[in-house]
């Protein structure tokens, strides 16, 4: 077994195991953070299919987070007020079972990712930057103006929607929850990468040139991956939505998209468990930082500029010392 | 709806215009010389606020805060240049927005660190205060018009800048051919360093004008800076003339979506939800505007096809 | 009168002032290697560039197989059976050479938006892949990653990858690129077996190779092509002649 595969082994059994131990020691606090990691990585990893995998430097991500949040936030609400969110062109009410909100969230963030990703990635480079952070910013300041669902106040979602057998309320329970989801997106990301699609999809990244020659459009294959990447994130916003059981615009603003992206570098790009290392140490970060001054975030800016600067590759390039893989 | 009201939006539109290529022109000289993009620039645009605040309070000097805000971003443009940017015109774009992204994090929470999370107010300079009447009986702010004539005037001399000067040359060079430049004996970092510091000024410059009429906080520039990406994404990245034409359109969709989109909504709708609906679709007009420019002309208005 | 497999008719192509493909004709039947020559700047690799849909040609046709394809895009064109390799070589460069030889019979075989199964350990792909390596000399080198790969093996790569799209006409830019005498002498050989798959289009600037392939042989020179013939009219051509003295005079 190779060094990633092992660290990979240990981050899967560390997020697992901590929040068992912190609840024998009657701490439910550190549940909660490792249930935010869960729900953070699980976001990461969402971008870095596109950008680890595809090499789509999206600054965007916020957009899919949070209409992941909202899509759960919306459907709670007219669950508890018995009105229909839309009846035309058909109808649809409120609910407050997961695996549904679950179901609309990942659509949502596969519809948006695909109309953004379909302008989008007509250019290329530092475009697609730009443009990606530019239509999250729109829908950002939509949700703000926009009155019906809190505007800039948010929304909140006055009972934790429930997953049938299960009790949400319950920490452990909603956190078991949350990991499981985490895993099976960290599976389905290392089939995908593997699949034919996955190779193609790293080719467009490592020369597109040559996968067009061979007689595939690069352009499908990032569209598919952008909105493929887009759900995943989307979940984790209808996830992050439900712990909080709260939504605001702020879970769309820009600074999220930077924040999910932080994630995904500081673990490591295009390493299946690189966004739940980046995730864990992000969230540790905020907790023993942030406890000693309020200005945490310079130091986590110097972390990350070194990081940039002179560890390239993230937490688990260190540990696999070895440049990056095809 | 007179036609003066519509005037005035139409001059509001100017000014948020040429304040937007203060910010772009920047931005794209930084990316055309040096193949940067720079999140960061927003800070700078925070810190030539910041020093104008500062100094304008300690003083009693709208105009040496000024002159300090021109002074402090080209500074911090400079230092950090010399510090962090240097090393990243070999990095690809990743690289450059986690480290520029980096960068905001320090620039914000230092800010906030020495100046305290209160806002600063600046107050508009006794000389320029009051409105002033415009032919055709419009009564306009003086400061305003001020902001609009002075941005045309940094426009006309950067126009003026890379077209005639010396420097400028040096700049276009950088823009086609850094290999010919370093054959030409030009210093590329001093250039490089040169080029950022200028971006920054004018950064600053847009930030202490602006900051005037607005507050001055921590994060005030962030909003601007992504304003300022549909710009040049509508104008082509690289291009002064497209920051130009494109700052002007987008000050203009955004200024006058406000005013007419809840107007037009209130022919069909009652008032109060004409107001909220026509607002929520007034925020996304530019981005409408990003998106149709990029379905017809991808690499934007003046862009060079890739 | 038998059908030409591609044929570029009267195509021009103009960057400013530069007329980089002047009313360029050109074709290329079954079974035959068609060598283009000309000096450095004719504009060889800007029409190799044109006809794989890389550059967009200004006026003029392009036929493939009876077929107009000027507007189809790069990959359209090689789904259709056109294969090129580069001058400089194009490849994958974190990939494994298998992967790389995996990712051309995946397109050929033309199934993409497959999500589950692993390519590696799919036979239908890695067997014919292996198949391709082992016809370029590569087959033990397959499980190393591209980017190590000596200049001469990244040739043989392209080659490989070019084999695996089973194409219906080959379109190779300089192959002998950087290759020493003893690689390009190989590849010779490997070339004059190779046009019974499919014919070639074939750029080169080494005139033993060129000389010894060619069935056929078009000089383009500032864009037009100013000669096309056997090899013995080609080398009695005083047009061509004095194309390439001014060349070396120059």
């Amino acid at each position: 077994m190779n060094r990633e595969a092992l660290a990979s082994l240990v981050l899967a059994a560390g997020l697992l195991v901590v929040p068992l131990i912190a609840l024998g020691l009657d701490d439910p606090f550190i549940v909660t953070l490792a249930t935010k990691v869960a729900i953070l990585a699980l976001a990461g990893a969402g971008l870095n299919l596109a950008l680890g995998f595809g090499g789509l430097v999206s600054f965007g991500h916020a957009a899919f987070f949070g209409l992941g949040g909202y899509a759960a936030s919306i459907l709670a609400s007219h669950a508890l007020n018995y009105e229909p969110v839309f009846v035309w062109p058909f109808e649809i009410s409120g609910t407050t079972s997961m695996p549904v909100i679950w179901l609309v969230a990942m659509v949502a963030g596969a519809i948006a990712a695909a109309a953004i990703g379909a302008l989008s990635l007509r250019t290329g480079g530092v475009y697609f930057i730009m443009i990606t952070l530019a239509f999250a910013q729109m829908i950002y300041y939509f949700a703000i103006s926009w009155p019906a669902y809190g505007g800039e106040d948010g929304l909140s979602i006055y009972v934790r929607d429930s997953f049938p057998g299960l009790n949400t309320l319950d920490p452990l329970q909603f956190f078991l929850i949350c990991y499981v989801v985490l895993m099976v997106a960290l599976a389905f990301c290392f089939v995908l990468t593997r699949s034919r699609f996955g190779l193609a999809l790293q080719a467009a990244r490592q020369n597109a040139t040559r996968l067009a020659a061979v007689g595939i459009e690069p352009f499908g294959i990032r569209l598919m991956a952008f909105a493929i990447s887009g759900a995943i994130t989307a979940l984790a916003g209808a996830l992050y939505a439900d712990l909080n059981r709260f939504v605001s615009p702020a879970m769309l603003n820009w600074h999220t998209s930077g924040e999910i992206m932080v994630f995904v570098i500081l673990g490591g790009v295009g390493r299946i468990f690189g966004p739940v290392a980046g995730a864990a140490l992000y969230i540790v970060l905020e907790h023993n930082l942030g406890g000693l001054t309020e200005y945490w975030q310079l130091p986590l800016g110097l972390l990350l500029l070194a990081v940039v600067l002179y560890a390239r590759g993230g937490i688990l390039g260190l540990v696999s010392r070895q440049v990056r893989h095809g | 709806m007179t036609g003066a009201l519509i005037a005035e939006q139409v001059l509001n539109g100017l000014q948020l215009g040429v304040m937007l290529f203060l910010m772009a022109s920047g931005l794209t000289l930084v990316f055309g010389v040096m193949g940067l993009i720079n999140l960061a620039h927003g800070s700078l645009y925070m810190v030539g606020a910041f020093a104008c605040a500062a100094v304008a309070k300690a003083t009693g000097s709208f105009w040496l805060g000024l002159a300090a805000s021109l002074i402090g971003a080209a500074a911090a443009g400079a230092l950090v240049e010399i510090a962090v940017i240097r090393r990243l015109y070999d990095r690809d774009h990743l690289d450059q927005v986690l480290a520029t992204f980096a960068l905001i994090l320090v620039f914000s929470e230092a800010t906030r660190w020495y100046f305290g999370s209160q806002p600063l107010y600046l107050s508009v300079p006794p000389l320029l205060a009051g409105p002033v009447m415009l032919p055709g009986g419009i009564e306009y702010p003086l400061y305003r018009l001020a902001l609009i004539v002075a941005g045309l005037v940094v426009a006309a001399g950067l126009f003026v800048l890379i077209a005639k000067t010396r420097l400028g040359i040096r700049i276009r060079a950088g823009e086609s051919d850094r290999e010919m430049i370093a054959a030409l004996g030009v210093d590329i970092a001093g250039l490089y360093t040169i080029v950022f510091a200028l971006g920054a000024a004018l950064a600053g410059l847009a930030g202490a004008l602006v900051g005037t009429i607005q507050s001055v906080q921590v994060g005030m520039g962030e909003p601007v800076l992504i304003l300022a990406f549909v710009v040049i994404v509508i104008g082509g990245i690289g291009s002064i003339k497209g920051a130009l034409v494109g700052a002007l359109l987008v000050g203009l969709t955004d200024t006058l979506g406000r005013f007419l989109l809840p107007i037009a909504f209130s022919s069909f709708m009652d008032a109060s939800s004409a107001t909220s609906v026509g607002s929520a679709l007034a925020s996304m007009a530019i981005y409408v505007l990003m998106a149709g420019v990029l379905v017809f002309r991808p690499s934007g208005l003046f862009g060079q096809a890739t | 009168m038998v059908e030409p497999v591609l044929s570029v008719i009267d195509l021009s192509k103009r960057f400013g002032a530069l007329a980089a493909s002047d009313h360029v004709n050109l074709d290329l039947m079954q079974g035959e290697i068609h060598a283009l020559i000309g000096p450095n700047g004719a504009g060889k690799s800007t029409l190799i560039n044109q006809i794989t849909g890389a550059i967009r040609h200004d006026s003029g046709s392009i036929r493939f197989e009876g077929q107009e394809i000027g507007n189809l895009s790069v990959a359209e064109r090689a789904r259709l059976g056109l294969a090129r390799t580069f001058q400089v070589s194009s490849l994958a460069p974190e990939f494994t050479v298998l992967q790389n030889v995996v990712l051309a019979v995946q397109a050929a075989s033309g199934h993409v938006f497959r999500f589950f199964r692993p390519v590696l350990t799919d036979a239908w792909l890695v067997e014919p892949a292996l198949g391709y390596l082992e016809q370029t000399g590569l087959k033990e080198r397959s499980g190393v990653r591209t980017a190590d790969l000596s200049h001469g093996e990244k040739r043989q790569l392209e080659i490989a990858v070019a084999l695996a799209l089973k194409p219906k006409a080959f379109l190779l830019d300089e192959p002998m690129a950087g290759m020493g005498p003893e690689g390009s002498k190989q590849l010779t050989g490997f070339l004059d077996g190779l046009r019974t798959e499919a014919p070639i289009l074939l750029v080169e600037h080494d005139m033993d190779a060129v000389f010894s392939l060619a069935d056929r042989i078009s000089v383009l020179v500032y864009g037009r092509v100013i000669a096309t013939g056997s090899v013995e009219e080609i080398r009695a051509n005083e047009e061509v002649r004095r194309a390439y003295l001014g060349e070396e005079a120059a």
